[in-house]
């Protein structure tokens, strides 16, 4: 990028709305939380270090987001494997599906899971009736969780593997290699880095959602509350330290993983400008 | 698995052909179609049956009732604010980082991308912090008579923060990568700012211009945790649509919460809709590099 600055116009208009725009709109809140950490007191770290309700909100936040982004990870790269590899009729349909749980409202995805995994619902009956039970379970957490985050995994990962080319394929296939090992050997190590990132972002995602869970999940102190909803319940008991220090360990959570995004990103343009 | 059961497939959109094997073609067919079904297909065939099943009079009478009415119209409105708001900022902050050097671009791409790292409880949680009755800046906007916490703006606000990268964050890459060989020569001609802006370099951003526009109003439309956050649950002030649902399914009013949620459901399928058409109409207009 070669733009020497004065030559194109527009660099005071455009610099002074962005500057301004982000300051109001993000830096100063980012400061006011910056002001409420500083204030904060020991006795409320404690209090929240120590608190086991917000610890197993924690477990329960940390957990459910894994399993669901792993399990993304799995039929998120399947899915996009379907999509790029085989042309076959309604694959446009299942295309366009995925993007829904962008465009669905959280909260309407919460009362449809919901409704759907009761013992009365159309999925949650049979299940009920082998003793399974999703709705106001940990599982269900979990279903809202996988349903929020597919789209991140299968839209890192389809680029990818339309990008590849079949020589390598074809090369391993004419040494002897088997399918499996194909996929395993040639194939997967190429989608590691779309593969991490979706993961990684699926699971960001699943750490800071709120509305399409706080149905399904039942809410049950020590058993079904995320952290988000520790933070809801502490500001509405105007405990603004206490949601601070809860909101500030997911942040730290989420800073480390934007963090490794950007430098799988970073390593995965370098590898493709060899 | 046997290799025997293999058979050439032309790979889609090449020149090549690959080994495939017809069973796990079809059971991997099979079970994406199974897992899409379950997952993303069934939850909206239960809101519009629940929403519907008692026929189309009852769905009609769920919805003119004043509480929905109004709060239909705040989330018309504060989608139509973030969509404008987010647009403009997007294509200046998209102009200013890919048209100049600056020292701390870095910082300013990470603030730009910060509403789709942090959850957005959080997002809420800054706002209070900030405008709320104890925040440090109520007072200044309260002495003006601006109420902004728990009223229309905070909800206004809050949904621009969560919806500030979709725009600029589409729009940034296209701009990269075309570079300003173009402008510069209208420049050289005498163009001034929004002549080349217009005539030179929107025509090359306007499908992802749209394509962002739309995503980001499917966000704006949906949001629920930032807004439930500073607005305080009014019915018939601060309640957007998502809020309404909550509401209404909290009382076990479900028809009423089916109802008004097939109306977002619907909605949503026509931002897919459209989202698909953009992208279609782009790649047909400029090749299959551009999105």
């Amino acid at each position: 990028m070669s733009s020497p600055k004065k030559i194109i116009p527009g660099f005071g208009l455009t610099m002074g709305l962005t500057m301004s725009y982000l300051g109001f709109f993000v830096l100063i809140p980012m400061i006011s939380l910056a002001i409420q950490t500083s204030h904060l007191t020991w006795s409320e770290l404690f209090k929240v270090a120590t608190d086991q309700r917000i610890l197993s909100s924690y477990k329960v936040s940390f957990g459910c987001a894994f399993v669901a982004a792993a399990v993304n990870a799995v039929f998120g790269t399947m899915l996009a494997w379907v999509l790029t590899r085989y042309r076959f009729p309604g694959r446009r349909l299942i295309d366009g599906l995925i993007e829904l749980p962008f465009a669905l409202p959280t909260a309407v995805a919460g009362i449809a899971l919901t409704s759907l995994t009761t013992d009365k619902g159309w999925i949650g009956q049979p299940l009920a009736a082998l003793g399974v039970k999703i709705a106001y379970t940990q599982l269900g957490i979990i279903v809202a969780l996988t349903f929020i985050s597919l789209p991140f995994v299968v839209r890192s990962i389809q680029p990818v593997l339309e990008e590849l080319s079949p020589d390598y394929e074809e090369a391993a296939r004419t040494l002897g290699a088997s399918s499996s090992a194909i996929f395993f050997k040639v194939i997967l190590p190429e989608l590691k880095p779309a593969l991490m990132t979706g993961f990684s972002l699926a699971f960001a995602r699943g750490l800071g959602e709120y509305g399409s869970v706080i149905f399904i999940a039942g809410n049950k102190p020590f058993q079904t509350e995320i952290a988000p909803l520790m933070i809801v319940t502490r500001l509405e008991e105007f405990l603004y330290g206490q949601a601070t220090a809860i909101a500030l360990v997911m942040l730290l959570a989420s800073f480390i993983i934007m963090f490794l995004v950007n430098r799988l990103q970073l390593r995965a343009a370098s590898l493709a400008g060899e | 698995m046997t290799e025997t059961t293999a058979r050439l497939v032309k790979v889609p959109g090449s020149k090549g052909y690959r080994r495939e094997n017809p069973y796990l073609r079809r059971f991997l067919i099979a079970l994406s179609f199974l897992f899409a079904f379950l997952l993303l297909a069934l939850p909206l065939l239960a809101v519009l049956s629940q929403a519907f099943g008692n026929g189309f009079q009852l769905f009609w009478n769920s919805l003119t009732n004043f509480f929905t009415l109004k709060a239909m119209y705040l989330t018309v409105i504060t989608t139509l604010s973030a969509v404008l708001a987010n647009t403009l900022f997007g294509l200046a902050a998209a102009w200013a980082l890919t048209r100049y050097r600056f020292k701390g671009q870095g910082l300013m791409i990470t603030l730009i991308d910060l509403p789709f790292a942090i959850s957005p409880i959080i997002a809420g949680l800054i706002f209070i912090l900030t405008y709320g009755r104890l925040g440090w800046a109520y007072e200044f906007f309260d002495e003006r008579g601006l109420k902004i916490v728990f009223a229309t703006p905070g909800v206004i606000m809050a949904t621009i923060f969560v919806t500030i990268p979709f725009v600029a964050r589409e729009i940034i890459p296209v701009l990269a990568a075309r570079g300003t060989d173009e402008e510069q020569a209208a420049v050289l001609m005498g163009a001034g700012f929004f002549r080349v802006f217009f005539q030179v370099t929107f025509p090359h951003i306007r499908w992802a211009l749209l394509y962002s526009v739309i995503l980001c109003a499917a966000r704006a439309m949906g949001e629920f945790g930032a807004v439930s956050v500073v607005s305080g649950h009014l019915r018939g002030k601060t309640n957007t649509l998502p809020l309404h649902i909550e509401i209404l399914y909290n009382e076990h009013h479900y028809r009423e919460a089916f109802a008004v949620s097939a109306i977002l459901v619907i909605t949503s399928i026509l931002i897919l809709t459209a989202r698909s058409v953009v992208e279609r109409l782009a790649k047909k207009e400029s090749g299959p590099n551009v999105r």
